[in-house]
């Protein structure tokens, strides 16, 4: 064989020129061939929005403060992305949290943090808005100002630092990290930015400085500045007084909430990552809020009222959102999608539709039954696919304490006609720790995994098993939350935990089944922490900025987590954090959060605690209102069939 | 119908690296509306095949990947609507449909061509004339270039005069640029860093990784003369025609 010679090479165009121009990347190509998926931080994705700097007057730094694949799962931020740069006065552009591999190098070579469109430092955009979704982010909230070099602690930050917002469910107790903030956002964030981009307008435009902002958005409904409160505590520790310092600033903050979901923005071009993010999919909100009331349910009473977007609106976001996307799977969302009035009739749509085009539907946080069974054997692969129950509770006494209506009649009902159609994989989620929890509920949940497999067996004959069935139980320690009936509810030292994890794996030993079942159990330490975070006051601060300091990042991923460095924290910043955690709390202790108004009353919370501790359940919104407050909303499931 | 789409990967583009680049044109085929076809089963994927990967920092003007379609648009029309939905760094330059019979893209790869140079802003070890007589001494002279590449099991030697068809080198705004024509395929599959970093050591330097920009110019299929039992090459553009 010979080769023919080829002509000599022509350069094809010029190689040294960069057809890219407008971007310039902010990191080098000598780092991001070094670090783990560069594709996280170099943004260009489609769909992402770009704009001139010099055609806007305000740019927002939105943070998701975990890593990119997870940030770029979170629908919140892309609503609000998608409403922010609708205004042509505003860029809103995303910011996440470099892995570790780059929080090294750019601590070492002092590289300040950017956002992802253009690339610049999130220190020169005029807000930096960061969502708090768990409690286990906040260092990673202290990484993101640190790399930013923005001060950590808002009363340092002077006129040419961003004003940092804080929003999501963690805002609801906003106390352990107020200090880091400089105002955070209670409730839906649609209803009042565009109140709050005007007034930094206005206000900019007259020459004012940061603290007048700040006042001024103090007046906002919703907004709530933490420098403009105080707290003054008790010898006990618990709070005797929490007021505003200054007159006309509002004593209570009220939560903001979309009431119209009819005409509420919906990211019609959400940004498709390079990377495959958590959800790698169109999102579809069906509906905001659940009606069932599950007492140790944060999002189930912070979410109030129900509110839902019609069939007709969602099959023409569906569309549209998997045309400009390419996505090849539909996910829908909501707390609870079984309660969602008009599931036949999209599912239906759904299933046509995407048939034709070859994308698969997920149907998360469906109720297994007849319909969605039905459902879900047009859509998955039987053979392959789990079904999962959230029982919660093991004992039918305790489901009735934390108002979990789901029977166990029901469960094994369905776990039946799964195995019927074929199914051979089920999943059950529970949670211990919760309030009244005996040694006898735990083995319960034991006794509930080895009757569903006992009904595996009874129901598929030998010829048309495909294996053994697998019954999969995951626990987690429950972890009480502001604006829940569980509130006042104390948490258990680790040891004991891990306690009631071994008794329950002792039980799962002793079943018939065993061979079928298996038992993961998450862990305990992370559990008490988050405790701490979710209920802990303005003292909790300082502890978290320590344990930063101390090398503490991305604490809600087990590999990087490291307790110890936690309870020195705590030693040094002599915090107890039994304190907030370890004590059933009093029905007239103030809480911090208790200057929020959510909707829900405490004394709503009050009386469900009260009808916890009697095991009376409470029934759901569409069944009959308990006057938990959510109606001064003027919307949603409280005023359904009233016309 | 078969056809095979021509693209270009440059800019930010060169850090996604080739499983995401898949994911990322499943996408595009329905943002860009192509009537792709998908293949049997309860979870159905499209019919397309990738030529040969980039690695990540690479940048390219000729990347191909072929796909099976029910109905084509005009080539036109098909450029026109997949660019319309491309991220900026990737551009369609080509769709040819390709004869039924058609061998897919990966399963023809023979050889593929790259420019090598240092990047703005990073020192070029040694003079052009250096370089030159380099490439002289390490290739072009000896009968034959023995380099040893680490697989995930073993080491394997290969023999470079036999696998590197071209070497050579030009000068662009003052500063050298290397061409390599190389064996490329799942048979003798020769990257460029490997040739470059074994020309250094062989001039005593030491190969940057992230100082030298990788730059694919093409792919080639090896097409048979009928003349002699020579073969010349052909680029994965020019197998199909215009629909």
């Amino acid at each position: 064989m010979e080769l023919q010679e080829k002509t000599a090479p022509e350069p094809s165009r010029k190689l040294h020129e960069n057809p890219d121009k407008k971007r310039k990347l902010a990191l080098s190509d000598k780092i991001l061939l070094r670090v783990e998926k560069p594709a996280r931080y170099i943004g260009g994705e489609v769909n992402a929005v770009m704009k001139d700097p010099s055609e806007v007057d305000i740019r927002f730094a939105f943070c998701f403060p975990d890593v990119y694949e997870i940030g770029m799962s979170h629908l919140g931020i892309q609503i609000l992305y998608d409403m922010f740069n609708r205004r042509e006065d505003v860029w809103c552009e995303r910011v996440y949290s470099p892995w570790p591999d780059l929080h090294r190098v750019m601590k070492e070579e002092n590289i300040p943090l950017f956002a992802l469109e253009s690339q610049q430092p999130v220190r020169q955009m005029d807000f930096l808005g960061i969502t708090l979704q768990y409690e286990m982010c906040y260092t990673n909230i202290l990484q993101i100002l640190d790399l930013s070099g923005i001060p950590l602690s808002a009363s340092g930050r002077g006129e040419r630092d961003p004003i940092v917002i804080g929003g999501g469910p963690c805002a609801y107790n906003p106390e352990p990290i107020a200090e880091f903030f400089d105002l955070f956002y209670i409730g839906e964030g649609e209803t009042q930015y565009d109140a709050l981009f005007d007034l930094y307008k206005k206000m900019r435009s007259e020459g004012a400085g940061r603290k007048a902002f700040l006042r001024q958005a103090a007046g906002i409904p919703g907004i709530y500045v933490p420098s403009l409160y105080e707290a003054v505590y008790r010898g006990d520790g618990t709070i005797a007084q929490f007021h505003p310092i200054e007159e006309g600033v509002p004593g209570t903050v009220r939560k903001q909430v979309v009431t119209d979901m009819e005409r509420a923005v919906c990211p019609e071009r959400p940004v498709v990552p390079f990377l495959k993010a958590t959800q790698d999919r169109v999102v579809l909100e069906i509906q905001r809020g659940c009606i069932r009331g599950c007492r140790f349910c944060q999002a189930g009473m912070i979410y109030r009222p129900v509110r839902e977007k019609s069939v007709e609106r969602l099959k023409e976001l569906a569309v549209t959102m998997l045309k400009s996307t390419g996505h090849e799977e539909i996910s829908l969302s909501s707390l609870s999608s079984s309660d969602y009035s008009g599931l036949d009739r999209l599912v239906t749509f759904l299933v046509e539709e995407c048939r034709k085009s070859g994308v698969n539907i997920s149907l998360p946080s469906l109720r297994i039954d007849a319909f969605s069974l039905d459902v879900m054997s047009k859509v998955q692969d039987v053979r392959k696919s789990s079904l999962t129950f959230a029982p919660e509770a093991g004992s039918q006494r305790l489901r009735d304490v934390i108002n979990k209506g789901l029977t166990e009649e029901v469960i094994l009902d369905g776990a039946q006609m799964a195995f019927e159609g074929g199914w051979n994989k089920v999943k059950f989620y529970f949670m211990l720790g919760l309030p009244t929890e005996t040694e006898e509920d735990m083995r319960a949940i034991a006794r509930l995994a080895d009757e569903t497999a006992a009904r595996y067996y009874e129901t598929v004959p030998k010829e048309k098993r495909n294996g053994r069935c697998q019954i999969t139980i995951s626990t987690s320690f429950f972890v009480p939350k502001p604006f829940t009936p569980f509130q006042w509810a104390r948490m258990y030292p680790p040891e004991d935990y891990i306690g009631r994890a071994k008794i329950v794996n002792n039980a799962v030993k002793e079943q018939l089944n065993r061979k079928s079942i298996r038992y993961n159990w998450h862990e305990a330490d992370v559990a008490v922490l988050e405790g701490v975070f979710a209920r802990g006051d303005r003292r909790v601060g300082a502890v978290i900025r320590r344990a930063y300091e101390k090398g503490a990042i991305f604490d809600a991923w087990s590999e990087f987590f490291d307790y110890g460095r936690w309870t020195e924290a705590f030693a040094e910043c002599g915090v107890d954090p039994d304190f907030y955690v370890m004590r059933e709390r009093g029905l007239d202790e103030i809480f911090p959060w208790d200057f929020i108004d959510a909707g829900v009353k405490k004394e709503f919370l009050k009386r469900e605690w009260k009808r916890a501790m009697e095991g009376v359940v409470t029934p759901n919104c569409r069944m009959q209102c308990q006057g938990c407050g959510a109606n001064q909303f003027g919307g949603g499931v409280c005023y359904e069939n009233q016309d | 119908m078969k056809i095979r789409i021509k693209f270009r990967k440059y800019g930010a583009m060169k850090f996604v690296g080739h499983l995401d680049m898949m994911r990322y044109f499943q996408k595009a085929m329905r943002r860009a509306e192509i009537a792709i076809c998908y293949s049997e089963g309860f979870s159905p994927h499209q019919i397309m095949s990738f030529a040969a990967p980039l690695g990540v920092g690479v940048t390219s003007d000729g990347e191909y990947l072929d796909i099976e379609v029910g109905a084509s648009k005009t080539s036109g029309d098909a450029i026109r609507d997949l660019n319309a939905v491309m991220a900026d760094g990737v551009e369609i330059t080509g769709y040819q449909k390709l004869p039924d019979n058609a061998k897919t893209a990966m399963s023809v790869v023979a050889a593929a061509d790259y420019d090598l140079f240092y990047k703005e802003g990073y020192h070029v070890p040694a003079s052009v004339e250096q370089f030159e007589e380099g490439i002289e001494a390490f290739f072009v002279r000896p009968s034959e270039v023995l380099v040893t590449k680490a697989t995930k099991k073993s080491e394997k030697t290969m023999d470079l005069k036999k696998l590197v068809y071209d070497f050579r080198i030009r000068v662009e705004d003052g500063r050298p640029v290397f061409y390599l024509l190389l064996s490329t395929g799942s048979v003798d599959n020769v990257k460029p860093e490997l040739v470059f970093e074994a020309l250094l050591a062989s001039m005593g330097l030491v190969f940057e990784a992230d100082a030298v920009q990788i730059h694919r110019r093409d792919v080639y299929a090896a097409r048979a003369l009928k003349a002699d039992d020579g073969f010349r090459f052909c680029s994965l553009g020019e197998m199909g025609e215009m629909v």
